[in-house]
């Protein structure tokens, strides 16, 4: 078992099963999160929400999957062919990525790198590229418009999102994201880093394009944003694509926050829990606290989203910054 | 084995997409060939052993600059049959030009030596026991700091100084006072209303009860909450 375990073919073999053990599930949550948004909005909008397909409406997922896939496939004329399939695909392919270095428990990540949050940082960073060449591609004025604010948008909230990344990284000493789980063992840092919790997860709402940011796709005056012109599977891609990006976002604050793996307490019954049911139970409350705000706040508007990021996040989290490196210089608690 | 055939893989696709960049017509592909060729860039970082630069380099060029290039070059209103129409009579121009970079490439590695010091270290470039992102930030933290400061005040230099050469006060432009505005009494106010009093009107909680008259059906529209 040993000698198959360490040649070549092993190693992929190996690495392709740990992959799936981590895709699947995960497509299953991207699956019921549709369903749970449905539900959710519903139960806060006094409606029912799906409740015909299966029992409490559970195979609604499924069903709108099929549907999908019935579906025929246009691309528009003028259209540019080969970009135009192929934005949704690196959308998708981005989101699933990504994955690959998050720890679901200590030890247990497909790639456990030593600059773990950087990886992360230039895989979400990459995100927007499957919308400007999707908009692009699409050759159509919505699409434009849609692919260039989302652009202008991810870029500049990019920003006060890696001076939090920072401010957590000065707390753990080390890139890799189970140190920075392994640091939160005394204490979550969304305790001590509040301020910065908060700005990392608006930054993630804007990041991931959803409300009260959702201008890309500004349907009372895009009609759909970026994705306008697209249909059956290039649009269940970009669909997917956006949800798994939702729960990928999830679990890097709960990574970055939220204490990882860890039980809130490390005290009897707590620590009886493994650690992925604290890591999904943690990941499941960000995403709803996703959806809570949906259904709560209207959408920005253009100049007060910019507004937001460049001149309150980007003040505030660079004079965070350098008042936890102060701190933590003083109290000596820097970590070596 | 697997190191080498991946750096070939990689090197190749690298210079093709660097061919693509400057033959493409279209400027987008262009800078998106350029994209590509930043990524097996960052690759062969990896395949070096490099991994922190791997990953700046990507976060930096690929996912902010090259965005706002594209962002630009996309905007671009170019009209191609104008862009190509001069390529004759500068070809050859271009080619002195070319031809003399390429001469100089060729005598600056002839004559490239390494520092003898400098070539113990490329052996291993990382102290031991020390990651490749440790390793970096104490040369530029701790033994080059003022250095490393003076570059980053050359830097805030060059950002004021394009604000300052962009910034246009236009007079007479209407701003908006966020602090005025919620400071403002009369038209918007926020007030405190009391709890679940729409609902009983609607006649959700309202138990039903003989005396009073049917509450009023209200149409539900059910599912279509996703885009």
């Amino acid at each position: 078992m040993d000698f198959f375990f360490q040649n070549p073919i092993g190693i992929v073999i190996l690495t392709v099963v740990k992959a799936l053990a981590l895709l699947v599930p995960l497509l299953v949550g991207v699956a019921y999160l549709t369903y749970a948004e449905r539900k959710v909005l519903a139960a806060m909008q006094l409606r029912k929400g799906p409740n015909v397909v299966g029992p409490l409406g559970l195979f609604q997922p499924f069903a709108d999957a099929i549907k999908m896939l019935m579906k025929e496939t246009i691309v528009p004329t003028g259209a540019s062919r080969v970009l135009f399939l192929l934005a949704p695909m690196l959308t998708f392919m981005l989101a699933m990525l990504a994955w690959a270095v998050i720890p679901v428990n200590d030890g247990w990540a497909i790639a456990d790198i030593n600059v773990g949050i950087l990886y992360l940082f230039a895989i979400s960073s990459l995100g927007v590229y499957g919308v400007i060449i999707a908009g692009w591609a699409s050759n159509s004025k919505y699409a434009f418009l849609g692919a260039l604010r989302s652009a202008a948008q991810m870029v500049s909230y990019e920003v006060s999102m890696g001076f939090v990344i920072v401010t957590v990284l000065l707390c753990v000493g080390s890139l890799n994201l189970t140190e920075i789980v392994r640091a939160q063992q005394t204490v979550w840092f969304v305790i001590p880093l509040f301020p910065m919790a908060v700005i990392f997860f608006i930054s993630t709402l804007a990041e991931t394009n959803r409300a009260p940011f959702d201008l890309p796709e500004g349907e009372s005056e895009l009609v759909a944003g970026f994705f306008v012109e697209y249909s059956s599977m290039s649009f269940a891609l970009f669909f997917l694509g956006e949800y798994a990006n939702m729960i990928l976002m999830s679990a890097l604050t709960t990574i970055l926050f939220l204490g990882g793996w860890l039980p809130p307490i490390d005290i009897a019954p707590f620590n009886w829990v493994p650690g992925p049911v604290w890591f999904v139970l943690k990941i499941c409350f960000c995403l709803f606290v996703f959806l809570w705000v949906r259904a709560t706040f209207p959408r920005y508007r253009y100049d007060q989203l910019m507004r937001l990021g460049w001149k309150v996040f980007l003040p505030f989290s660079l004079v965070w910054l350098v008042l936890t490196a102060t701190v933590l210089k003083l109290t000596g608690w820097l970590p070596a | 084995m697997i190191a080498t055939f991946a750096f070939y893989v990689f090197a190749a696709i690298l210079i093709a997409s660097a061919v693509m960049v400057v033959t493409s017509r279209n400027p987008v592909h262009s800078v998106l060939f350029l994209i590509l060729a930043f990524f097996n860039a960052a690759a062969l970082f990896l395949i070096a052993g490099a991994e922190f630069l791997a990953m700046i380099l990507v976060i930096v060029y690929v996912g902010a600059v090259a965005v706002l290039f594209l962002f630009v070059v996309m905007m671009l209103d170019i009209d191609f049959a104008q862009l190509r129409e001069g390529f004759q009579r500068y070809a050859p121009i271009g080619a002195i030009i070319g031809g003399i970079l390429l001469l100089e490439l060729f005598m600056v590695l002839a004559t490239w030596r390494f520092a003898p010091e400098a070539a113990a270290l490329r052996m291993n470039p990382n102290p031991p026991g020390v990651t490749n992102a440790e390793a970096l930030g104490r040369i530029l933290y701790t033994d080059n700091i003022f250095l490393f400061q003076g570059a980053g005040l050359i830097l805030l230099v060059a950002m004021i100084g394009a604000i300052v050469l962009t910034l246009r006060d236009r007079p007479g432009t209407r701003r908006q006072d966020i602090a005025a505005q919620v400071s403002r009494a009369g038209s918007v106010s926020v007030r405190s209303v009391p709890q679940g009093a729409g609902l009983k009107e609607i006649g959700i909680l309202r138990p039903p009860s003989p005396e009073e008259e049917k509450p009023k059906q209200v149409e539900h529209h059910h599912g279509g909450g996703h885009h």
